[in-house]
């Protein structure tokens, strides 16, 4: 009689579906209905196949038109995943984000290492519509999901000396291929100063459209600062330090001269190779003109403040 | 006897695919190989356009046609440049008819760039424009570049090779300076990776030491 049931040594080990696949059963339904349908993936998405459905919008919301998610999630600054602009979209399935802990240290009561579940799990999620505007020139609108990054930062009881909060990337060449060159100084590191950290504006970001984060947009957490250029909003957070002299980040550390500590959005200040007066709004007919580029991306109201006596050309 | 059959193997290699002339008839070059060579080089800007009216082009579809018309005026350059090395390693003289034609589409995809550019990117902007032309020196030396360009396409034709002569090769000469100048435009927009410019500075380069070590060679024997 043949022997029916396979002995494990039979399987072959491509035929087992990896453990995070199988758990990961939304992500599938997704995958399903994302091929079934090839275009408009999202919007034929049923609501239940989405994580967070039917969120409340935070009290700062762009009434900008929205980004396509699909431009969103193809055209990403993401060099552990590559360097070209739709690398980290093609490379995106090679980054596994499960499991994720993230450490907090530094000049704080409450210093810890914590799993992503525990992380979040204090914080009411809200949908944030914030304007993102990159150094080289464009800018997205996008709903992010996420939660106040102040109220995360008062959690773990900051003390007198932390001047600054300095976050960083996961370093993992196995799991983020694109760290395997030394085209950056890795691991990806920002900062913030603390009154920048505390202001109501930035928020740690686990989702965008109503879903999580897509690997490629810096899952499974990252950081959102809507007035600074894009490359302050450091992805895929595995650190986040309090400290009381200034943090040295990556792309300050590369080229002083053309990515300063701020990089607060300033049409006045030109990167030193470009110029930043104009951006091209992603998803817009690449047949009109660029729009002006405002002054803190168009959050003056709410930043400003921060920055009264500095001499922005200076402090760039 | 392993020694005899490399040598045979080296002789005939030698025989047969470096010193190989094919030699296509004077009308097989004009009425096929040329015709269908500047189909060829029609088809990145083919692919642009159709990729530009059917929105295939990815996000930010005025990046990719910069990038692209931009890269084609290297690549195209960069061949131009092999039609000489071509002909002498592979010797197949008659390459040198295509070079004119190769030459012409560097300065048309030049032209597509900056169209791309003054229209696309800056909207006609001309105050924007002259700013970044005298203010970002990578705009600069492109511009140069580009400014350059077009002595060589305005006599890249029989009439002006006569007029002009032993000055038409000097004139020519100008290629060499097109060719660094147009790879330091694309180096000096890079924000951190250098592979690709590094990939097209090192052929230049090799091309460039293949001239000067031919050239030597020459004036020994002369």
């Amino acid at each position: 009689m043949p022997l029916i049931i396979k002995k494990t040594s039979d399987i072959k080990s491509s035929e087992i579906t990896p453990k995070s696949v199988y758990l990961d059963r939304r992500r599938f339904m997704k995958q399903v209905f994302a091929s079934s349908l090839l275009v408009g993936a999202d919007a034929m998405l049923p609501a239940w196949a989405k994580r967070w459905p039917d969120l409340p919008q935070s009290a700062f919301k762009a009434d900008d038109k929205l980004t396509s998610l699909e431009d969103i999630t193809s055209y990403n600054n993401f060099y552990e995943l590559g360097t070209s602009k739709t690398d980290p979209a093609k490379n995106a399935s090679l980054f596994n984000p499960n499991p994720w802990s993230i450490a907090v240290e530094g000049e704080c009561n409450k210093p810890g290492v914590f799993n992503l579940e525990d992380f979040i799990k204090p914080y009411a999620l809200q949908e944030y519509i914030y304007r993102l505007r990159c150094v080289e020139g464009w800018s997205m609108v996008v709903p992010w999901v996420g939660f106040s990054l102040a109220d995360m930062l008062k959690k773990f009881e900051p003390n007198s000396k932390a001047k600054y909060v300095e976050f960083t990337t996961l370093l993992d060449k196995s799991r983020l291929p694109g760290q395997s060159r030394r085209v950056l100084n890795w691991p990806y590191v920002e900062g913030l100063r603390i009154d920048e950290a505390m202001n109501p504006l930035p928020i740690m970001a686990v989702g965008l459209y109503g879903d999580v984060l897509p690997n490629q947009n810096g899952a499974p957490i990252r950081l959102v600062v809507p007035w600074k250029y894009g490359f302050k909003s450091i992805k895929s957070i595995v650190k986040i330090r309090f400290v009381e002299t200034m943090p040295n980040t990556t792309w300050n550390e590369l080229a002083p001269k053309e990515y300063g500590f701020y990089s607060n959005v300033n049409p006045e200040v030109d990167h030193p190779r470009w110029s930043q007066s104009t951006e091209r709004r992603i998803g817009e007919p690449f047949w009109k003109p660029k729009i002006k580029t405002e002054m803190f991306n168009g959050y003056g109201e709410q930043v400003a403040q921060l920055y009264t006596g500095m001499d922005l050309r200076k402090y760039f | 006897m392993v020694n005899r059959l490399r040598s045979f193997i080296l002789v005939w290699i030698y025989e047969n695919i470096f010193k190989m002339s094919v030699t296509p008839s004077a009308s097989a070059v004009s009425y096929v190989i040329k015709p269908v060579l500047f189909i060829i080089c029609l088809v990145p800007l083919v692919w642009l356009v159709w990729g530009a009216i059917n929105d295939t082009l990815g996000a930010n579809p005025v990046e990719v046609m910069t990038r692209e018309t931009g890269e084609w005026v290297l690549r195209f350059l960069l061949i131009t440049l092999s039609i000489t090395p071509a002909r002498k390693i592979l010797n197949l003289p008659w390459l040198i008819k295509l070079r004119r034609m190769l030459g012409l589409f560097v300065f048309f995809y030049a032209v597509m760039h900056f169209i791309t550019y003054i229209w696309f990117d800056q909207y006609f902007n001309w105050s924007e424009i002259v700013k970044d032309v005298v203010k970002r020196p990578f705009i600069t030396i492109g511009f140069a570049a580009f400014v350059l360009l077009i002595p060589l396409a305005l006599t890249s034709n029989k009439i002006m090779i006569r007029r002009l002569k032993k000055n038409w090769l000097v004139l020519h000469k100008l290629i060499y300076v097109i060719a660094v100048l147009g790879v330091l435009h694309f180096t000096w927009l890079v924000k951190a990776d250098y592979l690709q410019p590094v990939v097209y500075f090192l052929i230049l380069l090799l091309l460039l030491v293949y001239r000067t070590y031919i050239q030597r060679n020459t004036r020994s024997i002369n």
